[in-house]
């Protein structure tokens, strides 16, 4: 039968699905279903065959790394847990996925929840928590139903609760939704929000595996990296370790997006490179624009422009250029895209994020903010942009925070990759891609016009003279630029920008 | 971030007072789960006036002014009421890229509100929230639980014409 | 449950549950991404047109499941069917009268309706 199936179209071909593999495949509201696919079975082999101290060395043993942004090694944070003695320790869940453009934690708890429920069990198992919280965006209903359903399934079948599989260990697991602070996603500041507090980041060390929620040593991954725990567990270590490069091992879900014309979520081996997941998975980009750059890691992370594009994934190779994965939005660009539009959109988000807390985030983000304000106004000068760029590295180098120190990477990104950018902005008063409408100015070709009359009449502020049949002409004076005209004007295409 | 609060008098009914007095019985106990209630309270009232914020501080033993604290420190939680009709334009990246704001622009134009405004017959509030998720879909809006993706400006007012004949 | 074999058998009989009906007839999956972009692009109406659709024609060996993010946003709703020995399909773009026509041309006639198939839109 000449019928394609799903996994030999080009998005699929080249992805190997670990984290995702059963979102999309079973129905995440039966706990039986999973049942079918292994569930759970990692949890009773670490509970009745291995010793925390085992459970945890197959963790080191298997490379993973944190897939929440960090990448610090995850059995060694576990180890760290596990060496300090107290009466109560925790397991926590950041499902806090707050990276505008990421929302593979969102798939992965609406798809496979009991994955994230037995993970954290075998966390607790060997890290000597008797208690977890996931922590979810309240923007995420659907993920928070269906979490609620697989815990009170997994408890009805003795898998949470007291001496699970007869091994005499307990394990209770506890849900508390956001309510909308990005600066939540950070590891300290989450678990102040849990707490019931305004969720500010505390001052590391001490570290959370020393004194973390309730002030307990306590254990948190994001849910991509819990993701991975049940198949390393059941597998062993060696067939995750095998896949990846030499310091990142494994997979990696990104979630492609922008202007591409494949947009979904995409699982690749660490190592892909970077033009496989644009012009083979993504399918190239769309509407007959160029690629211009794909921005990674969202608010913290960089763009990585078209010279890049060959580079092999991994947490090292990205951070080497000044990028990173963090959670692993990919937002990928065309040429239409201003880089100081893009960077400012950022730096407008993080300004808007921040807690407040510390000076250099609070004040730095919001100076730099204005300086990328007069920059795409026209009236920044060279000198702004040299401002700029040691502003930055000031915020970077003293913010208290993984917000405050990663919030200028989109900015110093685009100043390493598209400096051109900027200097046309500020010495030619220019922006070479036609977005910041203070540079730029609507014209009508008299050549191509035909005094059809349609962009006078869409004018909101009569800025458009002319006759009928005659070219017509706008008036910059009254112009708000807009850009009603070039929409009304399908058919010559007479209206451009300049 | 600055919120607007409301000048609107409280008119809160004894049922809503009931009802949230319930939550905070079943969770008086445990301070962590301020929050929780806060959620929950916003959920019976819509927003949280000083009234409703000074109910759970008796409740929950919790001083005021912490719960002041958390309630502006979230985006969530709202100190002015929604229109019955919340119109969330999703702002992320990927929307974004994709002319999430002009959608946005043309929403305030056939409403003539501004970001964060309800009009003045209380059918429609407008806000500019952060990615929800469905970034295949950009740009996105959400009016309450209801998701439009693929959307262009052109598209708007028949949208809204929808609710408004509702 | 509190051994490993109780959860062993409790893993089989859910797989066979998911292969074979009570009355021991092969099971036809139907499997309805809903995740929230599902959602957001219609996979609510298509889920219930299925199962609508396949009650209506009789079709007693046919199950309809919702399941997560199969990943391919941009083609949602996507359902995927898998008859007992075959190569699994997967559907895209469906709407309730697609799946009402995938039950009786596919389910019941035997017939998979190509131009719906993720082949026929994507490389």
């Amino acid at each position: 039968m000449a019928v394609k199936p799903l996994a030999d179209t080009e998005f699929y071909k080249k992805q190997t699905r670990l984290a995702l593999r059963n979102c999309g495949v079973i129905d995440p509201e039966s706990i039986e279903e999973y049942f079918a696919v292994d569930g759970y079975q990692a949890l009773a082999k670490a509970l009745t065959q291995l010793t925390p101290e085992q459970v945890i060395q197959i963790m080191k043993d298997s490379g993973l790394r944190g897939r929440g942004g960090g990448g610090f090694p995850t059995g060694l944070k576990w180890s760290f847990t596990a060496a300090n003695a107290a009466d109560q320790k925790y397991v926590v869940c950041n499902a806090d996925e707050g990276d505008p453009g990421a929302f593979m934690d969102r798939s992965v708890l609406e798809g496979d929840p009991h994955a994230i429920v037995e993970a954290m069990a075998i966390c607790g198992y060997c890290t000597g928590a008797t208690a977890g919280y996931i922590y979810v965006r309240a923007e995420y209903p659907i993920a928070v139903k269906r979490l609620e359903i697989a815990i009170d399934a997994a408890k009805k079948h003795q898998l949470l609760g007291k001496n699970i599989f007869g091994s005499g260990f307990d394990f209770e697991l506890y849900i508390r939704l956001g309510a909308g602070a990005f600066v939540c996603g950070e590891e300290t500041a989450l678990m102040t929000s849990i707490e019931g507090n305004r969720g500010e980041p505390r001052p590391r060390p001490p570290y959370p595996a020393v004194k973390g929620l309730f002030g307990k040593p306590t254990t948190e991954n994001n849910v991509e990296t819990f993701a991975n725990v049940p198949q390393i567990i059941l597998h062993g270590a060696e067939p995750f370790a095998a896949m990846g490069t030499e310091k990142s091992k494994g997979s990696k879900v990104f979630a492609l997006g922008g202007n591409i014309n494949n947009t979904g979520l995409v699982e690749i081996p660490m190592g892909t490179r970077l033009r496989e997941i644009i012009e083979e998975i993504g399918g190239g980009i769309p509407n007959g624009r160029k690629f211009k750059a794909v921005q990674t890691g969202g608010p913290s992370g960089g763009c990585i422009p078209t010279e890049h594009l060959d580079i092999e994934i991994d947490y090292d190779n990205l951070s080497a250029i000044g990028c990173m994965i963090g959670s692993g939005g990919m937002i990928v660009m065309d040429d239409s895209k201003c880089m100081v539009d893009i960077a400012r959109f950022f730096l407008d988000f993080t300004v808007d994020e921040s807690c407040g807390k510390c000076s250099p985030c609070r004040i730095g983000t919001k100076r730099m903010l204005e300086i990328l304000d007069k920059i795409i106004a026209g009236n920044g000068t060279l000198e702004d942009v040299d401002k700029l760029e040691e502003l930055a590295y000031h915020v970077k180098e003293n913010s208290l925070c993984g917000l405050g120190q990663t919030a200028p990477n989109p900015v110093l990104a685009t100043l390493r990759f598209f400096r051109h950018e900027y200097i046309a902005h500020v010495t030619e008063h220019k922006c070479p891609a036609g977005v910041c409408k203070a540079l730029l100015s609507y014209n009508i070709d008299p050549e191509k016009c035909i005094g059809c009359t349609l962009c006078a009449r869409v004018c909101p502020t009569g800025a458009i003279n002319g006759t009928v049949k005659q070219p017509h002409v706008i008036d910059h004076d009254k112009c708000i630029k807009c850009g009603a005209c070039e929409t009304a004007c399908k058919k010559v295409h007479a209206v451009y920008k300049a | 971030m600055l919120k607007k609060i409301s000048k609107l008098p409280f008119s809160g009914t004894p049922e809503q007072e009931a009802r949230l007095q319930a939550v905070i019985a079943e969770c008086s106990g445990d301070k962590s789960l301020l929050m929780h209630v806060m959620q929950q309270a916003q959920g019976i009232y819509g927003y949280l006036p000083f009234e409703v914020q000074a109910i759970i501080a008796d409740g929950m033993d919790i001083p005021l002014e912490h719960i002041y604290g958390v309630s502006t420190f979230y985006a969530q939680f709202a100190l002015a009421p929604k229109g019955k009709y919340n119109v969330s334009v999703c702002l992320g990246t990927a929307c974004y890229v994709k002319g999430a704001q002009d959608v946005l622009e043309k929403v305030m134009d056939e409403l003539k509100i501004g970001s964060g405004e309800c009009t003045s017959d209380g059918l429609f509030s407008i806000e500019a929230c952060r990615c929800i998720g469905a970034c295949g879909l950009a740009p996105v809006m959400m009016i309450n639980d209801d998701v439009y993706g693929n959307l262009s400006p052109a598209q708007i007012p028949g949208i809204l014409e929808k609710y408004r004949n509702n | 449950m509190t051994t490993l074999a109780e959860l062993n058998a409790a893993r089989d009989a859910a797989a066979a549950k998911m292969k074979q009906t009570d009355d021991g007839q092969p099971i036809t999956r139907v499997v309805v991404g809903l995740a929230t972009c599902g959602i957001a692009a219609g996979a609510k109406p298509v889920l219930e047109a299925f199962e609508q659709a396949a009650q209506a024609a009789g079709l007693s060996s046919v199950r309809v499941y919702q399941t997560g993010c199969i990943g391919m946003c941009q083609f949602e709703p996507i359902a995927e069917i898998t008859v007992p020995g075959q190569e699994k399909v997967t559907y895209v773009n469906m709407t309730a009268g697609r799946a009402k026509e995938v039950v009786e041309k596919h389910l019941a006639g035997g017939q998979v309706i190509e131009e719906y198939t993720v082949g026929a839109v994507t490389k």
